[in-house]
């Protein structure tokens, strides 16, 4: 955890998912999608949604939240608020 | 999702989403609504077999909303009504019905689930705007814990997409967490927050709890959103107006928008204006039938309410006649703006008096 500052955003957005929903790092890839796996439903993407928001200092609104169905699409999204990725 | 009339069905939804959710005059939204609610009727005919059986007989497609056959809502309290293979079912939804034993249970699959949210979403953002908003929940947070997804936690999550930093107003024996409302207060009293509850439980574990401890509160920045029904309010004598005025006095909040919905159409609520009047959005619709004859009621007469939603293809529920009675007070001509028709209900249609359930349950 110490070392996140070192981290890059890729291996952020990984921690992120990770931290939030409870799942191993190679669970993570572009194509996991929201409703798929029993961590991520939609208690688990309140949280995601705080974590990302904690991490990267955005602010999404409720748009990005009905989009973010994917790893994919929040990477679209954090990207749209100048997070490189 | 292979199914023809569920892609049908998808691609007339897609299309009606587009348009603004409170944007359509009469006929606009008569044209946008009708080839989603035709391809509904379709879709479930196809898929469920009960469906088919309790509107044997009727066309396969209409050319108005009062044409569709419509189910009434106590049978999801006796069935599992479902449009979907069983391992599609990824949710359960249960609502206690306040008159009866046994509850309403409705099967999701997730685009049904997905569309609720995205068409809450659209709804709220109407009255909220699209930013989320630190958030008070008068509620305890044991209720989300439960993993059978109640009604009441349902709702709760769906209005959370709204907040950013929940914090929950009631203790777990329901009594006020006075050092978490402090709190919540001293951090957000600049700018604009979000206060979501159930209608009942703001008035009791609320409002009036807050007027026992003798204590007043000064959100003026708040917005409040509160649902789930008046029926525990009528008995002691508060309406809507009176609701007001106390959360006006004690809470310091203007800004009130109640909002009616059945569990059963999760997604397509109707929200109450600046004007104090419920708005049909362009993704449902609501009528009203005499409740002796079920024949449509002209604007301003009181009857039946049958709401019509957009949504459910993973269980035939998207028209429904349902208990409450209500009242068109007119369309597309609310002072504030909304087109569509605004309404306001009047309490539920006591049981001994329903009648005409064997017409709108079929021979099945």
């Amino acid at each position: 955890m110490a070392v996140k500052s070192t981290m890059s955003n890729q291996q952020k957005l990984v921690q992120a998912f990770c931290d939030a929903l409870g799942v191993s790092s190679q669970t993570v890839n572009d194509e996991l999608q929201y409703n798929t796996i029993r961590e991520w439903d939609s208690t688990g993407h309140m949280v995601l949604v705080s974590e990302l928001e904690t991490v990267f200092n955005v602010m999404l609104d409720t748009d990005d939240i009905i989009d973010m169905s994917s790893v994919a699409k929040a990477k679209t999204i954090l990207a749209k608020y100048g997070v490189s990725l | 999702m292979t199914n023809p009339t569920n892609l049908t069905y998808c691609a007339e939804f897609d299309s009606l989403f587009q348009h603004q959710v409170f944007g359509l005059p009469a006929l606009e939204k008569r044209a946008a609504l009708m080839p989603v609610f035709n391809a509904l009727h379709q879709h479930h005919l196809a898929c469920s077999q009960t469906y088919a059986r309790l509107t044997h007989g009727q066309p396969l497609s209409f050319r108005t909303p009062d044409e569709l056959p419509y189910l009434a809502v106590r049978l999801f309290k006796h069935y599992s009504l479902s449009s979907v293979p069983d391992n599609e079912v990824f949710r359960v939804l249960q609502s206690s019905g306040t008159t009866s034993q046994s509850p309403a249970k409705v099967l999701l699959d997730k685009a049904t689930s997905a569309r609720q949210s995205k068409a809450l979403v659209k709804i709220m953002q109407n009255f909220l705007g699209k930013q989320r908003l630190p958030m008070l929940i008068i509620d305890s947070p044991s209720v989300v814990k439960n993993k059978a997804l109640s009604a009441r936690a349902a709702g709760i999550q769906g209005m959370a997409f709204f907040g950013r930093q929940p914090v929950y107003a009631l203790n777990e024996d329901m009594s006020l967490n006075s050092v978490a409302i402090e709190a919540f207060q001293r951090q957000y009293h600049a700018g604009p927050v979000l206060v979501f509850g159930f209608t009942f439980m703001v008035w009791e574990y609320f409002v009036r709890a807050l007027q026992i401890a003798k204590q007043r509160l000064s959100m003026t920045n708040a917005t409040l959103i509160h649902s789930g029904g008046w029926k525990t309010l009528v008995d002691k004598q508060v309406d809507n107006p009176s609701f007001k005025q106390k959360v006006s006095e004690v809470l310091g909040i203007e800004r009130v928008h109640n909002f009616y919905g059945m569990a059963e159409q999760v997604g397509t609520v109707f929200v109450e204006c600046e004007h104090g009047f419920l708005h049909a959005p362009s993704l449902a619709e609501i009528l009203i039938r005499c409740p002796y004859t079920l024949k449509l009621q002209k604007m301003g007469q009181s009857g039946l309410v049958q709401v019509l939603s957009s949504i459910p293809s993973s269980y035939p529920g998207y028209s429904l006649l349902t208990e409450d009675l209500g009242r068109i007070l007119g369309e597309d001509d609310c002072l504030c703006g909304r087109k569509g028709k605004y309404f306001e209900i009047l309490g539920r249609l006591p049981k001994t008096e329903l009648r005409g359930c064997s017409d709108t349950m079929g021979a099945g």
